[in-house]
């Protein structure tokens, strides 16, 4: 299985049926292709709506209708739309249970850098900064490595997008949980071993006790 | 005295230096006649506060092309690589803020409100020169109001006394930029008679709107 699809069908089993949800640009918004049989999940648009669907068959693109990344989508029975301030009262007011987003680094207590590369790459931080501290719920779905360099770190060097708001890792390695207590390795996917997911991961990690395999 | 303009007449208001808000999300809510009729217009070093710059043919993009644009309020610039090259070459001065925190700040503006608390950016580069504060063990940012000279808006649906309804997910920055500029223009997409836009529709009272351009 290709590796993207193990992590975004991994995050999909997480959610609980009739959780505001919002997917992130790349690979977060694969998960909405994983999202079991009988649980309902709302997905939120940070431009301004709620239900939002999936892409159009080629020809029945509207141009009012696109999401966040300025593609066009569809909205399912029961959607609503709003404006900006209202989307965003949303994200910070605690009204999104989770939100699924990518990382450039992240570190073992919880801070993420996914917005900015000095000097590189300068984007901006969109949504996004809004979203990890209001969504219920941070989940990270990512590649382990950068090219075969750790980017689940001790401390994240790059400018952070916010401090201590990620709760849980997604890789096609492992799942990670990040507690008050540390960092803790919940699952292992069934293709690795802890030693190869320590030599890749410089944060450090607990492995837990009742450790699960990661199913595909 | 009615509020429908030409193009031409309504551009006046938007000379060299002046502060202009421009709604749209990659385009979707933009005001393309304006947009085109300041391209055509050719006024320079313009302060353009909007959440993204599109595309480089698309929208906003093209006031960024065809270099009027001096200073840039926005969340993301990260899909008109032209930004991009002209900030770091110095040509533009951008100042990046998160999404949420543009919008509320829009619509502080427009609400006479001094300021507001924030959460997000906390921790991160956003927070360097403003006041912190904290209430019940969390912290917050002070983020102060913004407004503009101008703010060029777009309409689904306009009557004549400047009612405007927003299909879809164009509504997102149109709603709150039209309450915080001094002087508003509204494009219509499809300009109506007074009473075919049922009261209870109506998402900008037209009592914020000064002139209305059919857009084309």
């Amino acid at each position: 299985m290709d590796i993207r699809e193990r992590i975004a069908k991994r995050v999909a089993k997480d959610f609980e049926d009739g959780d505001i949800v919002n997917l992130g640009i790349g690979m977060p918004t694969l998960v909405a292709n994983y999202i079991p049989e009988g649980i309902e999940v709302i997905l939120q648009s940070e431009n301004g709506f709620v239900r939002m669907g999936p892409v159009p068959e080629e020809g029945k693109e509207d141009p009012d209708v696109v999401n966040a990344g300025g593609l066009p989508v569809t909205v399912l029975e029961g959607a609503a739309y709003f404006d900006s301030a209202t989307s965003f009262g949303i994200i910070r007011g605690g009204h999104v249970d989770a939100t699924v987003l990518g990382a450039l680094q992240v570190d073992q207590e919880g801070n993420l850098a996914n917005w900015m590369i000095p000097g590189k790459l300068v984007p901006g931080m969109g949504g996004a900064m809004d979203l990890v501290v209001g969504a219920k719920k941070v989940i990270l779905a990512m590649e382990h490595t950068a090219k075969g360099k750790p980017k689940i770190l001790k401390s994240c060097s790059l400018p952070l997008t916010a401090k201590k708001e990620v709760d849980m890792i997604v890789t096609e390695m492992g799942v990670f949980e990040i507690t008050p207590g540390g960092m803790y390795l919940r699952e292992i996917a069934p293709d690795t071993t802890v030693e190869k997911i320590q030599e890749v991961t410089e944060a450090e990690f607990i492995v837990d006790e009742n450790l699960k395999v990661m199913e595909d | 005295m009615s509020k429908v303009v030409s193009l031409e007449e309504a551009l006046k208001f938007v000379k060299d230096g002046t502060t202009v808000m421009i709604p749209g999300f990659m385009g979707a809510g933009t005001p393309e006649t304006l947009v085109d009729g300041l391209v055509e217009k050719n006024v320079k070093d313009l302060f353009l506060i909007c959440t993204d710059t599109a595309r480089p043919n698309v929208g906003i993009g093209k006031l960024i092309v065809n270099g009027q644009i001096k200073k840039l309020y926005a969340s993301h610039i990260g899909t008109n690589p032209e930004t991009g090259r002209m900030m770091n070459e110095g040509l533009i001065d951008v100042t990046l803020i998160p999404q949420g925190t543009l919008a509320e700040r829009i619509r502080a503006g427009g609400a006479g409100l001094g300021g507001f608390l924030t959460p997000t950016g906390v921790g991160t580069v956003v927070e360097e020169g403003k006041q912190k504060m904290a209430f019940d063990g969390k912290e917050y940012l002070l983020e102060m109001p913004l407004r503009a000279e101008v703010a060029l808006i777009r309409g689904t649906k306009v009557d004549k006394k400047g009612n405007v309804w927003y299909n879809a997910a164009t509504r997102n920055f149109n709603t709150h930029m039209a309450t915080a500029a001094d002087i508003v223009i509204v494009e219509a997409r499809e300009l109506v008679e007074v009473g075919e836009i049922d009261p209870n529709n109506v998402m900008t009272p037209g009592i914020f709107v000064d002139y209305i351009v059919k857009g084309e």
